[in-house]
């Protein structure tokens, strides 16, 4: 990689100078495309085990989303990390939740969201919401060689779209195919059963609150029948990780807000682990 | 066989560096001056839509007085060095110093090297955590490099703003003194004519806010611009939280004003 500006007289390379585009993927793609999570090499047969992340859900409430996820990574039957994040902001009006192999997931959310800052700066507006999840696709897609080695990712996007102001989602398959779902969806090891809880708890109408606790309840579904989702780690004092998008932008709760809404879940599940209404 | 006329390396330069020069002379001013919390640019530019000013990174800025596809092409470059520089290593390993050597490197070589300089004048400017950390930086046509203290004016009025900012600068000014002092200036005419009065919609103002965390940059516009200006207004310096309304949070109009107002507590 050229960090340092230039070949032979130290100017900033031609690639630097090129006019046209605005996306850092395909810059560093023509000059440092070791850079790129894609363009790893891979050994040919051998299988690995590497961390993984779980579950990520995803709802809209009137005026935005919430998105949530669990914080634990597995690996095999072990827990590789008990504090994982894996809700990221990826831009000012936008979230990303990933499952799947743990260190290149969080290395495509790291170069989706410079992706996005990138074209910020340099076209001086903001990427529709359906041309950041396309972006997304595009990354995904390139990573398809690996996902049939093992190193699958599977990311949901979901963010505030400013001509409609409604929230909207996106899912993907690891062959880069971008879905918009509706209401709510989740991805993820714990995914059935927390689309189960969604499908039960999610109805139309609902303010930010109502979609937070419908949101941590799915995930304690989850933790529920699915060893690798983590549940609410009440002695560590470990929450899920929550980001609200609305049209003021986006915000993480902070975890004394997190630690009130799980504590009420867990004190209404006292004797009704179901959570049955 | 043709034999080429000999120029002489001085005359050569010189013819160059005098192409270079009149057609900077020939743009309108920028002024770039630290204020107590930051650093401020200001721009006589009616355009909304090409800036003279940008955001390069969090703490960076860059602005440009001359030709614009010349300094348009400069500042991609160096959005690109600073994204790739962040990627590869971590945001707070993106400096003033490197992009500005890199700028350097690049003018000077376009200088000998090509068949006609590039006729541009830039600024990159870090705000600091401290106003003794604040660098600014000031690059011309041939590379060369100027490490400046407070303040920096250049294009076609460049040296009499310059002069005029020597003798009424002074370290910690507010906000509001310095936009006043650079609208002020930006508005004598270098010929001795009589002096313009400047208002929000013919500048581009922007700033690097020390307090904001991680993206600093921020232009001015609107309301808040107009009150700033405004010696009888007592906003001073800009609010604390960005616009609430729905859109690119990177520029303040005062439009949807946040709850608590900084200058109401000064601290």
């Amino acid at each position: 990689m050229n960090l340092r500006p230039g070949g032979g007289d130290g100017r900033l390379p031609a690639a630097f100078m090129t006019t046209g585009s605005s996306s850092f993927t395909e810059f560093i793609g023509a000059h440092a495309p070791e850079l790129l999570p894609s363009r790893r090499l891979l050994p040919v047969g051998g299988t690995f085990e590497a961390p993984h992340g779980t579950t990520i859900v995803t709802l809209t409430y009137d005026g935005g989303i919430v998105m949530a996820g669990d914080r634990r990574a597995t690996m095999g039957n072990l827990i590789a990390n008990r504090d994982m994040n894996k809700v990221f902001a990826a831009d000012q009006y936008s979230a990303v939740g990933i499952a799947g192999t743990a260190g290149l997931a969080i290395e495509i959310v790291k170069l989706f969201q410079v992706e996005l800052e990138h074209y910020e700066k340099i076209e001086g507006t903001l990427l529709s919401l359906e041309g950041k999840a396309n972006r997304l696709a595009t990354m995904i897609r390139s990573n398809l060689a690996m996902a049939m080695q093992g190193l699958a990712v599977v990311p949901m996007f979901a963010g505030f779209d400013l001509p409609t102001m409604a929230g909207r989602i996106f899912s993907y398959d690891v062959s880069g195919g971008c879905y918009e779902e509706h209401d709510h969806h989740s991805v993820g090891s714990g995914s059935l059963f927390a689309r189960g809880a969604m499908k039960k708890l999610w109805h139309t109408g609902m303010d930010s609150p109502a979609a937070v606790r419908v949101a941590v309840e799915a995930l304690y579904d989850a933790a529920d029948d699915d060893s690798a989702t983590g549940g609410p780690d009440l002695s560590r004092r470990i929450w899920p990780t929550l980001a609200v998008v609305d049209a003021d932008g986006l915000r993480f709760l902070d975890d004394d807000t997190l630690a009130s809404v799980v504590e009420q879940i867990v004190a209404d599940r006292r004797g009704n682990p179901g959570g049955a209404r | 066989m043709n034999m080429p006329f000999y120029v002489s390396p001085e005359q050569l330069m010189k013819d160059r560096a005098d192409y270079a020069r009149k057609g900077i002379a020939r743009g309108r001013s920028v002024v770039v001056l630290g204020y107590d919390r930051g650093i401020a640019f200001v721009a006589e530019n009616p355009s909304r839509a090409l800036h003279k000013i940008s955001e390069i990174y969090d703490r960076i800025a860059f602005a440009a007085a001359g030709k614009y596809n010349e300094f348009e092409n400069l500042r991609v470059a160096g959005v690109r060095y600073a994204d790739l520089r962040g990627y590869s290593y971590d945001r707070s390993d993106v400096t003033a110093r490197g992009l500005a050597n890199a700028y350097a490197q690049t003018l000077g070589t376009v200088f000998t090297q090509e068949s006609k300089p590039y006729e541009v004048e830039i600024v990159v400017a870090e705000v600091g955590v401290n106003a003794e950390q604040d660098q600014i930086y000031r690059l011309t046509y041939d590379g060369s490099v100027a490490d400046e203290q407070g303040f920096i004016a250049m294009g076609g009025a460049g040296e009499q703003i310059t002069a005029g900012l020597q003798e009424r600068w002074t370290p910690g000014m507010t906000l509001g003194d310095a936009l006043a002092l650079a609208v002020d200036l930006l508005g004598h005419d270098p010929a001795g004519g009589p002096a313009r009065t400047l208002s929000g919609k013919q500048l581009e103002v922007a700033v690097l806010d020390r307090a904001r965390p991680r993206r600093t940059f921020r232009r001015l516009a609107g309301p808040l611009l107009e009150a700033l200006l405004n010696s009888e207004d007592p906003t001073t310096d800009v609010p604390a939280e960005d616009d609430l309304a729905p859109g690119r949070h990177d520029t303040l109009t005062g439009q949807n004003p946040p709850a608590d107002k900084r200058e109401s507590n000064p601290s």
